[in-house]
């Protein structure tokens, strides 16, 4: 079943915390440049299952390979964005310091400018639109800013894989229209597999080309045309979901009482995405 | 008389006392201040406070005994930052509630030792050197441990100086690079012991906590980076230092014969910079 082109490959990966299993018989893979949506509801283990790809969670079976690597080896291929990283407090720390921690922050001793840290720095900068804020401090930036430093800070050792947690939750519409749009530009210019959980797929329907929906511990995972339909996705949530499509645009609603609507496109502002 | 015969009382600068005193409280403005920044964005103060007033029953226990209290401040305090960490709760609130209980515990046992002290050796200024400091009776025999602490905390400091930075950005961007947090947390805590020790010496173990964050806070308020943060909040800390000795020596003519303790003038001077520091912050761009 191992895929060998594959850069992300898990195999009937289960997690158990003590008392409670979490994720069971989970297998997926990835493909160069492949940008997947992990969806599904809070407490659904999103974050768990990117804490045991990254190798911050043992996992009670199964295997997690990337680049073929299963051990600590893989450290090195993967770039993570954590979840909610508020930065209320003030922090003495520019967002290009924060780029720059990305590649050497885990070597001893202090750090000493040199030409070659601060090209890759700029170039980073640069490639997340993010050298008119370069020079602020990160707790002064906007949610939008914050994350487009961290995605900077994941990259900025090329990795082959992203991980994202939650990258759209709290942002603006406009702030979530650029992440997205930056992410499918990693994805589709530099070949990077980029895996990002969200528990609304709507802002990434245009780009995702692959979900995996987690729901009671499983898994269903599917290119995004197979489980973006209305019996499909019915199925996934337990509850009756419209997939409507106008003009070659693709809208996920939840069917619910009309009076509650406006409140859900305040809350998640629905997006209208063309299906590539 | 001159202006700096007015500000230098006459012979402040040959007083033996003096210069031990301006050379240990040095040191431990500038490793306090150091460490503190740290402290600061990792929101342990409460912890750093707490270490002091547990070290407290070392410096206590030193005067028991009778050795010096250098040694009774540094062996309490980081064992002290070796539990903290060992208890390894992960909410602030849980942290919070250790933390308050074992430092409650801590000055418990710094009150018998005290009164064994007191009852047996007759020290009678051991509780308010203790707790208040007593940088003007320190041996000149300890400048060069003292001072060999805070190099060593400044240089552990320097080492763990990138890990330590991204941990206290977000533990789990520190984690999935390798690192591995918990030690990096408890080498935190073991250089702020340093610090700590160091402090309580100079202005005593309640009132380490000003030494520690008061500049590091101010310093936090002000710069952009941490090298920057760094270097202020020790430059704030060697100013409240020096000055609060300098003014602390001139109070000697104020109330003849009875000088003002030197913990309430660095203590002040600290307060005032760190009020100082809330008027004038770095302009912030407005958000896109």
């Amino acid at each position: 079943m191992t895929d060998p082109m594959a850069t992300l490959d898990v195999e009937q990966l289960s997690v158990a915390f003590p008392g409670r299993p979490v994720l069971r018989d989970v297998s997926f893979s990835l493909r160069p440049g492949e940008f997947c949506g992990l969806i599904g509801s809070n407490g659904s283990g999103k974050t768990t299952l990117l804490r045991t790809i990254l190798g911050l969670q043992a996992p009670s079976a199964g295997t997690v390979r990337i680049g073929g690597h299963s051990g600590a080896g893989r450290r090195g291929l993967m770039g993570y964005v954590p979840q909610k990283i508020g930065f209320e407090t003030e922090m003495p720390l520019r967002a290009r310091d924060v780029v720059a921690l990305g590649l050497d922050g885990a070597r001893l001793g202090l750090s000493f400018p040199s030409r070659v840290r601060t090209r890759k720095v700029e170039e980073m900068l640069e490639a997340v639109d993010a050298q008119a804020f370069a020079d602020q401090r990160i707790s002064d930036l906007s949610g939008g800013q914050q994350q487009r430093i961290l995605i900077a800070h994941a990259m900025i050792r090329r990795p082959k894989l992203l991980l994202l947690d939650e990258p759209l939750a709290n942002l603006d519409v406009a702030a979530v229209a650029d992440i997205v749009h930056l992410l499918h530009w990693f994805a589709h210019e530099e070949g990077i597999t980029i895996l990002v959980s969200a528990h609304d797929m709507n802002p990434l329907l245009g780009v995702m080309d692959r979900i995996v929906y987690l729901a009671q511990g499983r898994a269903a995972t599917g290119r995004t045309e197979e489980v973006v339909r209305t019996e499909v996705l019915s199925r996934l949530y337990g509850h009756h979901i419209d997939v409507i499509r106008v003009h070659g645009r693709v809208l996920v609603v939840a069917a619910g009482a009309a009076d509650e609507i406006p409140i859900a496109m305040e809350r998640h502002p629905v997006h209208v995405c063309e299906i590539p | 008389m001159t202006l700096f015969d007015a500000i230098v009382a006459p012979g402040f600068f040959a007083n033996g006392p003096v210069q031990t005193a301006l050379l240990v409280g040095g040191g431990a403005a500038v490793i306090s201040a150091a460490i503190g920044v740290f402290t600061v964005i990792r929101g342990q103060s409460f912890a750093g406070h707490a270490l002091a007033d547990v070290s407290s029953a070392g410096g206590s226990l030193a005067f028991l005994v009778g050795f010096a209290p250098l040694w009774g401040f540094l062996g309490i305090a980081a064992l002290a930052a070796m539990a903290l960490e060992a208890v390894g709760l992960r909410r602030a609130r849980e942290r919070d509630l250790a933390t308050g209980v074992v430092f409650g515990a801590g000055l418990g046992l710094t009150a018998l030792l005290l009164h064994f002290a007191i009852a047996t050796r007759s020290s009678s200024g051991a509780a308010i050197s203790v707790m208040f400091g007593s940088i003007f009776a320190i041996p000149s025999g300890v400048v060069l441990p003292a001072l060999a602490v805070g190099a060593g905390g400044l240089i552990l400091l320097g080492a763990i100086w990138r890990p330590l930075l991204l941990a206290s950005l977000h533990p789990d961007l520190a984690a999935a690079r390798g690192i591995r947090v918990p030690l990096v947390g408890l080498l935190h805590l073991l250089v702020l012991s340093l610090a700590v020790t160091l402090s309580a010496m100079t202005v005593g173990a309640i009132l380490s906590t000003a030494l520690l964050v008061g500049p590091a806070a101010a310093a936090v308020r002000l710069t952009r980076s941490a090298g920057q943060a760094v270097l202020l909040a020790a430059g704030l800390g060697l100013v409240a230092c020096w000055g609060g000795i300098l003014l602390a020596y001139d109070s000697y003519g104020w109330t003849p014969g009875r000088p003002w303790p030197v913990s309430f003038f660095i203590v002040s001077l600290i307060f005032a910079l760190y009020l100082l520091s809330g008027l004038r912050r770095p302009a912030r761009l407005r958000e896109a």
